[in-house]
């Protein structure tokens, strides 16, 4: 999920300081036998983001006991794999990453007919942008990127981007307000307020998006490292931009406080699983993909780290809490504004040279 | 001891272990840094090997000179303020009675036995707007207003507005002092330790007052690990990446976060490789124009 996120910082995918540092192993056991059949499963997962009973229903179902590693963002992952395989046979890239490692054939394609419970998908996530048909990559959970905010400060809610592009809106807001420390998270508000696709080319949205940012940045307390949710619970900001994951963990200890998408629309991220190229096992990755599509596993997991699953068969067995929570599953009609951010190739050097702008100005 | 040449060979041998680890994790990871500077991006940001200046001429732009200026500003900030506090603690330890000199270089020592994320982290704590500054401020000032309040001034002091101490350039020269202070102390100690006393002594006993020895006499005799000390502090906050991601407000990037960029999300190896040989260029610059003096100043002393 957290796309373009600083490659050194070792937080935790929800609870930061929680997990410390990803562990960074070399893999010796699972190996292939010489005889060719699979030993083991090594999974390779963002910190706290399975369920509690994940890993030993698959080895009682299966007899195979998983071995389990964590990362902490996208491009370590990326950087791990890039240079060859170090032993891992399941791993979780969001779906901006999914589009390179298919581009550079980090990952595999997938064997459907091993996944029988691909059925148990919503239909609205089996056919993304960056991955058409699930060829590579099969959707393992999704979210969004919007406004935490305190309720009391915003008596009325900040449904808009203008929140934090608009002077008049932001009105007694200046100073209060923290925006992601994401380069193509917080152009692409800008874009979107604007009315263009947060995947643009185009070096003249892009400039705009920009321009739009540096006039409001005065108003802005600091681009977060992904704390923003710390800044929203101990008062230092009235509005954060945040992953919704990292808001529904502070909104359970903080009852003023609330989560939205702007209406023109965010990012959506979605989290996949992607066998990368030589694992050693990857028939078991698959049984395990087929394990976790499960309607009751499947429901394990969102029901113990809170993030929206795309698993239909699955909806039933979820928290009500969750299914009525906006910041797990906000309204339909929004979603479908939204966008993930997918790869724009060299026009990358455009976000970038942006970003360093709207950062020195 | 004996001299290297009267025993070549086990010289040799002692060497070749120090040499084979600064060539496999110094000169050939650096080696390849410096290769991957005069390559290229390529569009799904793999590195490609080319032989072109276009990543250094990239990073000679004015936005990213001015970040460069700006750092060496800071750094620059960030070791004078070390100094101003570094020295007396180092003179104090290093004249405190023998028993308690083992102490207080434990207590300078003590902060790095913590991750310096969680130290860097910890000064949110205290620097926040509910942190413990403010609120130790608010405590005060509640007690004051209402003392004030029982003799008659009940609205003197008015509403309290918490400072704003985080999230700005000085909360980044706040973190880099408190982190780097250490690299500061310890060297100037040192010299001072080995320093020999009857020079001071001498000093007084001629005539000159305790400033006069100090000004004249100590700092010219410490000066090797004044020099090195700062010399430390600078190169290392000019680098940082944490402190201002976490302390600073929109507009605190320095280089090192810049670099950080580039290997991170923005995926571009190449350019990242060359603003950091950038820094280094500017660093080994700096170390030569401290050989260079150190040369000079043993010069003085054999004539």
């Amino acid at each position: 999920m957290p796309a373009y996120r600083p490659c050194f910082v070792p937080f935790s995918r929800r609870h930061f300081l929680q997990g410390g540092a990803a562990v960074g192993v070399s893999l010796m056991a699972g190996g292939t036998s010489a005889w060719g059949a699979e030993t083991g499963l090594n999974i390779y997962n963002w910190d706290t983001y399975i369920g509690e009973t994940t890993l030993d229903s698959f080895a009682k179902k299966t007899g195979i006991k998983p071995r389990y590693d964590l990362f902490a963002d996208n491009e370590e992952l990326y950087a791990k794999l890039k240079s060859g395989n170090p032993g891992y046979d399941l791993i979780f890239p969001s779906d901006y990453m999914v589009e390179l490692m298919i581009s550079t054939g980090v990952i595999v394609p997938l064997d459907h007919g091993r996944i029988p419970n691909l059925t148990n998908l919503n239909e609205n996530f089996t056919d993304s942008s960056f991955d058409p048909n699930m060829k590579h990559s099969v959707p393992y959970m999704w979210g969004t990127q919007g406004f935490g905010y305190r309720k009391s400060k915003y008596p009325n809610a900040p449904t808009s981007w203008s929140a934090v592009f608009d002077d008049a809106a932001i009105g007694k807001h200046s100073g209060k307000i923290a925006m992601l420390s994401d380069n193509r998270a917080v152009i692409g508000g800008a874009l979107k307020y604007l009315g263009h696709s947060l995947n643009t080319v185009d070096p003249k949205e892009i400039t705009a998006a920009a321009d739009l940012i540096l006039s409001a940045k005065k108003h802005y307390k600091t681009f977060a490292e992904d704390n923003g949710q710390d800044l929203l619970l101990s008062r230092e900001v009235d509005l954060t931009m945040e992953w919704n994951g990292d808001v529904v963990q502070v909104m359970a200890e903080d009852e003023d406080l609330s989560y939205l998408v702007p209406a023109e629309g965010a990012v959506v991220w979605m989290d996949n699983m992607c066998v990368p190229k030589d694992a050693p096992n990857p028939q078991n990755a698959h049984a395990f993909i087929n394990h976790v599509l499960d309607a009751e596993v499947g429901a394990e997991i969102a029901n113990t780290i809170h993030y929206a699953s795309p698993n239909a068969a699955a909806k039933p067995l979820l928290l009500t809490d969750d299914l009525s929570n906006p910041a797990v599953y906000p309204p339909d009609s929004v979603i479908a504004r939204c966008e993930a951010v997918i790869d724009v190739g060299d026009a990358a050097r455009l976000y970038d040279e942006a970003w360093t702008r709207i950062q020195a100005g | 001891m004996e001299n290297w040449r009267d025993n070549r060979s086990l010289f040799a041998a002692l060497m070749v272990p120090p040499t084979f680890w600064l060539v496999l994790f110094f000169t050939l990871p650096l080696a390849l840094v410096w290769i991957y500077s005069f390559g290229e991006r390529g569009p799904q940001g793999q590195t490609l090997l080319a032989f072109s200046f276009a990543n250094y001429a990239r990073a000679l732009e004015w936005i990213h000179l001015g970040i460069l200026f700006k750092s060496l500003a800071i750094a620059a900030l960030t070791t004078a303020i070390s100094l101003l506090i570094g020295l007396p603690v180092a003179l104090g330890i290093a004249f405190a009675p023998k028993r308690w000199r083992g102490l207080l270089l434990v207590l300078v020592i003590l902060p790095f036995w913590t991750n310096l994320l969680i130290r860097t982290y910890a000064w949110i704590a205290v620097l926040r707007t509910t942190g413990f500054v403010n609120t130790g401020l608010e405590g005060a000032h509640g007690a004051l207003s209402a003392l004030l309040a029982g003799l008659g001034w009940p609205e003197a002091l008015g509403q309290f507005e918490p400072l704003s101490l985080l999230y700005n350039q000085r909360a980044v020269v706040v973190g880099l002092v408190y982190v780097h202070l250490p690299f500061l102390i310890l060297p100037v100690y040192a010299s001072l330790e080995k320093l020999d006393r009857s020079y001071l002594e001498a000093s007084l006993d001629l005539g000159a007052g305790h400033w006069r020895t100090l000004v004249s006499v100590l700092i010219p005799l410490a000066w090797p690990g004044i020099a090195s000390g700062a010399l430390l502090v600078f190169i290392l906050s000019l680098g940082t990446f944490l402190t201002p991601d976490l302390l600073g407000g929109t507009d605190s990037i320095m280089i090192g976060n810049l670099i950080a960029q580039q290997f991170g999300p923005s995926r571009d190896w190449p350019f990242g490789a060359a603003i950091s040989f950038l820094l280094m260029y500017l660093t080994f610059a700096v170390l030569w124009v401290r050989a260079g003096y150190a040369n000079r100043q043993q010069g003085q002393v054999t004539v």
